[in-house]
């Protein structure tokens, strides 16, 4: 049951628990103790809603930017991840195999706000090598969602 | 001009779903749960090879039999899901749909007078087939209280010494029923006894909720007096392409190669290059949409079970058969009612055969939100029913 209960829940977090119970096949107790185990397991981080902020009135920019580090002895790259991903406008932290080591992503309010980041806090890092920051012009697709287009039925409305 | 028409194309009876269609047609806010296709689109790396083979410029013909390396592939999947082995080049035939496959399969081993047993309910086109090439339908009537599957009581008792061929439409468009292994041992016995022919459409072979589908030439002694018919329409949500295929005993096969190289010449390239990647590289799409399908399934049945509306559990397909002999309405009456006061389309089951009446074919080929909005519907219109009862 895990693997599809997640399956759904990763689309839609706000599914009714009877509902969910329904479609699985199972009780709904079944559901509320997998999900509660899944939680306190880290299986389950959160339950986030997607916006596409684009179509609000609140102005959002956003950026991608390749760091290159000095790793740490016996630390590796965590000490300098957690001093990054520790800034709350930084969205997410990865690590990267390949040219650099890592990716992060950055929030802000304007690219004024968020190239003032990059230069002040993220290139002053004793460890930070090099940055390279890419700003996001359009978000076609975000956690398997299409936001450029609406799915519309095509389909001839009754054949046999 | 004295006789203008084909007195036998004239007197065939046109689609109950045709009608329906019109009126469905002409309402623009009508919901529907009418369709018998996938609501998913076909998966992109599917797609995509068929894209990148027009830009290779295949736009050719392919050979009668279709594309050699689609005919291998069919093969391996038949090996792979059914253990049984096919020879590529002799036993295996690319048609237009399933539907072609249905029609010159007919045609190849029918002779005036041959009778045809068709279960019914069951898809429209059999019957039409069965009578254009010349046979005798011979209707047999599945019932719900054997949850619409075939017995071999019922089969023993259609079989005349003019009895050619049996239709196998499992698992089923629309009851959505399913014939397991037992069963299927059941009827191959006495089909090996009257030493008759099998045309198994198994289009919704991919999508059964219980076990895994069986195929009838899986049964001993089957397989060389069966043509098998599947596709890719409702697998991989590939209707469109229009792409299905027959494997069969190559002496049938061969006259089947004649018929549809006359008629057709080849199946549609494009749909083959593509069909060749489905077989390849889609099962993973497959189980994602068999999840999804039966997570609506289950919400289907449980809806209907909180209503009250009596509807024995399909196994297969995406259709629900629910009955609604309880409202002292024909079929086609509750669906034209429904559509007019509700706005929701369902397919009346007399569309597919006159057993039907007193059945609804619901698709559940659509999102779940979907199903919501139209279930709700439906529950509001039955509760008006029996409150108008009271």
């Amino acid at each position: 049951m895990r693997e599809e209960l997640l399956a759904i829940v990763e689309r839609n977090s706000r599914i009714d628990l009877k509902e969910l119970a329904v479609i699985l096949g199972v009780e709904e107790i079944d559901v509320v103790n997998e999900l509660e185990a899944m939680e306190k397991e880290g299986i389950i981080c959160g339950y986030h809603t997607m916006i596409d902020w684009e179509k609000t009135s609140i102005e959002k920019v956003s950026a991608l930017i390749e760091v290159r580090v000095t790793p740490q002895r016996g630390q590796g790259f965590d000490n300098i991840a957690e001093r990054i991903y520790k800034y709350p406008e930084v969205t997410s932290v990865y690590l990267i195999s390949g040219g650099y080591d890592l990716l992060v992503t950055l929030e802000g309010k304007s690219l004024k706000e968020i190239s003032g980041f990059v230069s002040d806090k993220l290139s002053t890092l004793d460890s930070v090598l090099s940055t390279a920051t890419h700003f996001i012009l359009k978000k076609y697709k975000d956690h398997g969602t299409i936001l450029a287009k609406k799915y519309e039925d095509t389909r001839e409305k009754v054949t046999p | 001009m004295k006789d203008l028409l084909s007195k036998q194309a004239v007197n065939l009876k046109p689609s109950g779903i045709r009608k329906f269609f019109d009126i469905v047609s002409e309402m623009d806010d009508a919901i529907s749960l009418g369709v018998g296709e996938p609501d998913f689109d076909t998966p992109w790396h599917i797609r995509d090879e068929g894209i990148y083979s027009l830009e290779k410029g295949r736009t050719f013909y392919t050979s009668n039999s279709g594309l050699k390396e689609l005919r291998e592939e069919i093969c391996h999947y038949m090996k792979r899901k059914h253990g049984v082995t096919y020879d590529p080049l002799h036993e295996v035939l690319i048609t237009v749909g399933g539907s072609e496959a249905i029609d010159i399969g007919l045609r190849a081993v029918i002779n005036p007078g041959d009778e045809v047993l068709i279960p019914q309910p069951s898809f429209v086109s059999y019957e039409p087939c069965a009578i254009m090439a010349g046979g005798v339908p011979v209707i047999i009537e599945l019932k719900a209280e054997n949850e619409f599957r075939l017995t071999a009581q019922e089969l023993e008792d259609a079989i005349t010494e003019k009895t050619k061929i049996l239709i196998l439409p499992f698992p089923n468009n629309p009851t959505g029923a399913i014939m397991e292994r037992k069963d299927l041992e059941e009827i191959a016995e006495v089909i090996r006894k009257h030493d008759i022919l099998v045309m198994s459409d198994e289009i919704y072979a991919e999508l059964t909720y219980k076990e895994k589908h069986v195929s009838i030439v899986e049964i001993e002694g089957m397989q060389e007096r069966t043509i098998l018919i599947n596709g890719f329409s409702k697998a991989y949500a590939m209707t469109g392409w229009r792409l299905g295929y027959a494997c069969g005993p190559r002496v049938i096969l061969e006259q089947m190669v004649k018929l549809h190289q006359f008629a057709i010449m080849c199946a549609p390239t494009t749909s083959q290059y593509a069909a060749v990647e489905a077989l390849r590289n889609g099962d993973p799409d497959v189980l994602e949409m068999k999840t999804a399908y039966n997570q609506r399934r289950r919400y289907l049945m449980h809806a209907f079970q909180e209503m009250g509306l009596e509807c024995f559990e399909p196994f297969g397909a995406f259709y629900v058969f629910p009955c609604i002999k309880e409202f002292g309405m024909t079929s086609e009456e509750f669906a034209n009612r429904f559509l007019e006061e509700e706005k929701v389309a369902v397919v009346p089951g007399t569309a597919f055969g006159d057993c039907g009446e007193g059945y609804l074919r619901i698709s559940y080929a659509y999102s779940l939100d979907n199903l919501k909005l139209a279930i709700g519907k439906l529950a509001d219109f039955v509760e008006k029913l029996r409150a108008k009862a009271r």
